[in-house]
């Protein structure tokens, strides 16, 4: 469904992705696993237009996605979930949710909502707050439930955890694992390894841009390296 | 003191003001919108604000002349040269974002700054070059409509014009349409979106280009229409004639609480407010000390208390955000 061949992307002088390769196939929760600045949001934001690789490509169901423009992107069926959640503060909950489906042109928005309420019981109750009074965990659902509003067939996740109390960060994941189920590819960037790797098919480790490691999520998690590194053993 | 007329000219006063802050008003918008979306100040505005007024008077001045002025009903005449105004100085600021903002749009910010500054005297002087070879003259005057002169007696010592009446209507019209706009339809929301974060909305599929020339479109339209009324209302106008009401709508907006929509109308009206009071009451007040030439004095002396005590506006930024 997705794949990333070779890219090398630069913030200015800094080399910050090294010929990264993966791949995501259809229905899979995909992990990438690493440090701060290993380069796991680069390449979230370089698959979503953000940021332009200096050399590779962006293949999304056999369409290279080089130089087309992030809101195109969207339109193409990816949503990302940014690092931050980034959600509109100023704006309530129901409009955060409407700007997620900004390109939709169906009727289906609607029963959209009712779905994503479903998901999401505490938004419902929240629809009509202003979105930057919400709690941090609310906060997230809400950044989720917007990409979900554009209906992604694939979701980019970064850091869906940070900043979240170990409760709300259980439920967190039992929902990512249920958008999967229903059928939306995702491919997850997350310190939590050990919570990652929990819902994960597969997953890649990122070190100082690089890919230095690949598997399922079972052999990661067996991984001495993995379990030094990211499980705190 | 004078007490009895001191209380008989207020209903005038207030009117006067209320003229004067709609007018503001509908050109602080210009300034708070796009603020709202670049955190830049489009000093241009103000000769946006002025090509509608000309546009304004050279349609009424064409109409004059195939003598159509008399004959055509007057709402007519009004709505085509509101239109023509709104449709010039609109379509005018999207050509200055695209020529001399956007490719200067990751530039230090003193940079567009300049070119606003820059954008602005140009302007001027080329309204003046185009006058002159066109008419002969600069100074324009707006021909009246007749039916709009006709007098409304309150009381006996209180009249209104129609005029202003109309003015205050189709401004009060613009204002409401306009918040409608934003707050209730999705591509008003979408304005709000990449005010907030530019990045996330893309991220949306909101082509954030688009919105910016929609958001420049939508506030150099309301300047363009408060040029028109501005011609109607004061008749005299000029190439210089903006910059004066420009910088006065820019401090409202800033008095309202720059980047706030509903703060620019509250902050022009104020303005207006206070500009007619200090005018009219001043040199009443002070018994004759200091005439009505003070009035500016007096207005901004206020905005600037306000400001050292809320220096956010009058409603700047009301939403606690948490991490």
């Amino acid at each position: 469904m997705l794949a990333l061949e070779a890219l090398d992307v630069y913030y200015g002088e800094i080399h910050a992705l090294r010929g990264v390769a993966l791949e995501v196939r259809g229905g899979e929760i995909v992990t990438l696993l690493g440090n701060n600045g290993a380069g796991k949001s680069t390449t979230l934001k370089t698959i979503s237009g953000l940021l332009v690789p200096r050399r590779g490509a962006v293949v999304f169901e056999g369409r290279a996605l080089g130089g087309v423009p992030p809101h195109e992107i969207v339109a193409r069926g990816i949503a990302h979930v940014p690092e931050g959640r980034r959600i509109f503060n100023r704006l309530t909950v129901r409009e955060n949710l409407i700007m997620g489906a900004y390109l939709r042109t169906d009727g289906g928005i609607d029963a959209d909502l009712d779905r994503i309420f479903e998901l999401f019981p505490r938004l419902k109750e929240r629809v009509t707050q202003v979105a930057g009074t919400l709690s941090g965990g609310e906060q997230q659902m809400l950044a989720i439930a917007r990409a979900l509003m554009a209906r992604p067939r694939l979701l980019l996740l970064d850091e869906p955890s940070m900043g979240l109390a170990p409760v709300l960060v259980e439920q967190i994941f039992a929902t990512i694992g249920s958008i999967n189920r229903q059928g939306t590819t995702i491919l997850l960037v997350e310190q939590n390894a050990a919570m990652a790797l929990s819902i994960a098919h597969r997953g890649y480790v990122l070190e100082t841009g690089a890919v230095v490691l690949s598997g399922t999520a079972g052999q990661l998690a067996e991984n001495a390296e993995v379990r030094r590194a990211y499980l705190g053993e | 003191m004078d007490f009895e007329l001191l209380v008989g000219i207020f209903p005038q006063v207030l009117l006067d003001g209320l003229l004067l802050g709609f007018m503001y008003a509908l050109i602080a918008l210009g300034y708070t919108m796009v603020y709202g979306v670049l955190e830049f100040i489009n000093f241009a505005h103000s000769e946006i604000f002025i090509v509608g007024a000309f546009v304004g008077v050279e349609i009424l001045l064409g109409l004059k002349s195939a003598g159509l002025l008399e004959t055509l009903p007057w709402p007519l005449v009004l709505l085509g040269v509101m239109l023509g105004g709104m449709l010039a100085s609109g379509a005018l600021a999207v050509s200055i974002e695209r020529v001399a903002y956007r490719p200067l749009r990751s530039a230090p910010r003193l940079i567009p700054l300049i070119s606003a500054i820059g954008m602005s005297f140009f302007l001027q002087d080329v309204i003046r070059l185009v006058e002159s070879l066109w008419r002969n003259a600069f100074n324009l005057v707006y021909p009246t409509l007749e039916p709009l002169n006709e007098r409304f007696e309150l009381t006996s010592t209180i009249d209104v014009s129609a005029k202003s009446m109309v003015v205050i209507v189709v401004a009060l019209l613009m204002l409401w349409g306009l918040h409608a706009l934003v707050n209730r339809t999705k591509i008003g929301t979408a304005i709000r979106a990449v005010a907030e974060d530019q990045a996330a909305a893309s991220l949306m599929g909101i082509d954030v280009n688009r919105i910016i020339s929609l958001t420049f479109l939508i506030g150099g339209a309301m300047g363009g229409a408060a040029g028109v009324l501005f011609g109607v209302q004061y008749s005299l106008i000029n190439p210089y004639t903006g910059f004066i009401p420009g910088l006065k709508a820019f401090t409202a907006a800033v008095l309202g609480g720059i980047g706030n929509i509903p703060g620019a109308m509250l902050g022009g009206i104020v303005l207006g407010l206070l500009e007619a009071f200090a005018a009219s009451y001043m040199s009443l007040l002070t018994g004759g000390a200091f005439g009505a030439e003070y009035k500016d004095i007096f207005a901004f002396s206020v905005l600037i208390l306000i400001l050292i005590f809320r220096p956010k506006g009058l409603l700047g930024e009301v939403v606690r955000e948490r991490a």
